[in-house]
């Protein structure tokens, strides 16, 4: 468990901060200080919305080395709004519930470690998006 | 730039070798190729190897590899590029042989791999995805290619059972090479039936972790002669990268590595991919295979697996490929699979391929990839007539 290597990504882990190239207006993610699109300099920090819809997806029923007591877990490339994919796990959905195209939302969940394998290391997932019921109020 | 001929070619059995380390390993395929091309001494080694510090135990392979082959205090290193790093050893083999900085370089792969736990092979290999954006968030080497897969058969139309002729290709031609680690055939219904690694893909869809080790003997091309009845003419050596992540990629299931190595290599050979008579690519992964005879020009998008279910990747297709078993029949250790491919072309090219023959093999050309695809190197090999 290398700490500083976690701890130094908690913009990206944690609120999804890319970077806006201010030259094409590219939307990128993660943060790489030059546009792969226009290979401009780009450091303006921007926060992605956390919403997208799964691109693809796969089941890991063999797990690498520290992520055993997560399988079988979903990894999906997400198609963010604002463009870029991002990899990540999904969470609060079984397998045979996802599609491709399923719109889905970030959240902030435990990504590996705890015990022995030392701290918990925190970051994003994407669960489907939850539709909230709309009350009418008691007083128009 | 001079020619660059291969003069003599080794190899072990690819498989589980529990009492052979790696060091024994490189010795066996480097003694191997000395003997083949009549050499006994060498201007310089070039080790391409993925994975000995993290699951061997080793790294520093240079000196260690010349010390044990008995090349002590020649010019020595380490290549890496994931599991291409046997072509990229050659490539750096070649580049030295070319520009006159050496004359006579024996280039080797070696991989240790089965001693480690499962865990840690997956882990291991999941070393060539981008560790802050992939393995980090839990994606192995093979869920970031069932992603890949998926995305093909969405967009596509193709079903999971698809992919097995690319599977039952490569195990049918195992059977006939001594040194592959499966030498059984397996059918369609084998295929289907087998359990999920990352759906949709299964074992039988996934190339080996293996041990073995590759070697080629490297001359300038107007001294092969000297050394070898049957010289192998290197026309091409090409080197392509695109973004390690998939996710960083403009078109995922379009491999841009491979397209662009495959393309400075037609164009350094003055080919075209119909001139090519056979291929050993990169087949980890039945998805693999597929977009590299994509990238390479055999295929267009979306019909690599069409041509694969049309019979075309036999020994007697339109482009042979995997035809001594590829990486997943006669096993994929890591940084050696790329020089077993180009020892592979070089016994066809020779007519020295036994029951798996391609009939009047004058051009093969071999692609390795690192990873899903971060890296990609190209040789077009020719028999000296």
């Amino acid at each position: 468990m290398n700490i500083p290597r976690n701890w130094r990504l908690q913009q990206q882990r944690y609120r999804l901060e890319g970077e806006v190239c201010e030259k094409c207006g590219a939307r990128i993610f993660p943060a790489r200080d030059i546009c792969p699109e226009c290979e401009a300099p780009a450091k303006t920090p921007l926060v992605f919305s956390g919403k997208g819809e799964v691109y693809s997806y796969t089941t890991v029923h063999t797990p690498p080395q520290g992520f055993e007591e997560f399988a079988p877990y979903i990894l999906a490339l997400i198609q963010l709004e604002e463009g870029p994919l991002i990899t990540a796990q999904l969470t609060d959905v079984d397998a045979d519930h996802v599609d491709i195209g399923m719109p889905v939302e970030m959240v902030t969940r435990k990504v590996q470690g705890g015990g022995a394998e030392g701290p918990i290391v925190y970051g994003y997932k994407f669960r489907p998006v939850l539709h909230a019921t709309v009350h009418a109020a008691p007083h128009e | 730039m001079r020619d660059v001929a291969i003069i003599g070619t080794g190899e072990t059995k690819v498989g589980e070798h529990w009492d052979v380390s790696l060091r024994h390993l490189a010795l066996e395929a480097i003694q191997a190729a000395l003997a083949d091309a009549g050499v006994a001494t060498v201007d310089a080694l070039y080790v391409g190897n993925m994975l000995a510090g993290e699951l061997a135990g080793q790294e520093h392979l240079g000196a260690l590899v010349a010390d044990f082959a008995g090349l002590s205090g020649v010019e020595a290193l380490r290549v890496e590029a994931a599991d291409a790093s046997g072509a990229a050893a050659l490539r750096v083999g070649y580049m030295a042989v070319a520009g006159g900085l050496a004359d006579i370089v024996v280039v080797v792969g070696v991989e240790k791999m089965t001693d480690a736990l499962a865990g840690e092979i997956v882990y291991g290999r999941s070393l060539a995805t981008d560790g802050d954006y992939e393995s980090a968030v839990g994606g192995s080497l093979t869920a970031v290619n069932a992603l890949l897969m998926r995305r093909y058969m969405h967009e596509y139309g193709y079903a999971q059972r698809d992919f097995a002729p690319f599977a039952v290709n490569a195990h049918r031609n195992a059977v006939h090479n001594p040194q592959a680690m499966f030498r059984f055939p397996i059918t369609p219904e084998r295929f289907a039936a087998a359990p999920m690694v990352c759906d949709p893909i299964n074992l039988f869809d996934s190339a080996p972790a293996a041990d073995g080790a590759a070697a080629v003997v490297l001359a300038p091309g107007d001294a092969a002669r000297t050394f070898s009845a049957v010289p192998v003419r290197i026309r091409a050596s090409a080197v392509g990268t695109d973004a390690l992540a998939v996710h960083d990629r403009h078109h995922p299931l379009l491999l841009r590595s491979a397209a662009l190595a495959a393309q400075r290599a037609y164009e350094q050979a003055g080919v075209t991919p119909q001139d090519i008579d056979l291929f050993e690519l990169h087949g980890s992964f039945g998805i693999l295979a597929a977009l590299s005879l994509e990238a390479a020009g055999f295929a267009a998008p979306g019909q690599g697996v069409r041509m694969a279910l049309d019979g075309e990747i036999g020994l007697t297709g339109r482009i042979p490929i995997a035809t001594m078993g590829g990486l997943k029949a006669r096993g994929h250790p890591a940084g050696a699979t790329g020089v077993y491919q180009v020892v592979e072309v070089v016994h066809q090219l020779r007519g020295l391929a036994g029951e798996n023959q391609v009939p009047n093999a004058r051009l093969g050309m071999t692609q390795s990839l690192g990873g899903s695809g971060g890296t990609a190197i190209t040789h077009i090999l020719e028999r000296m007539e």
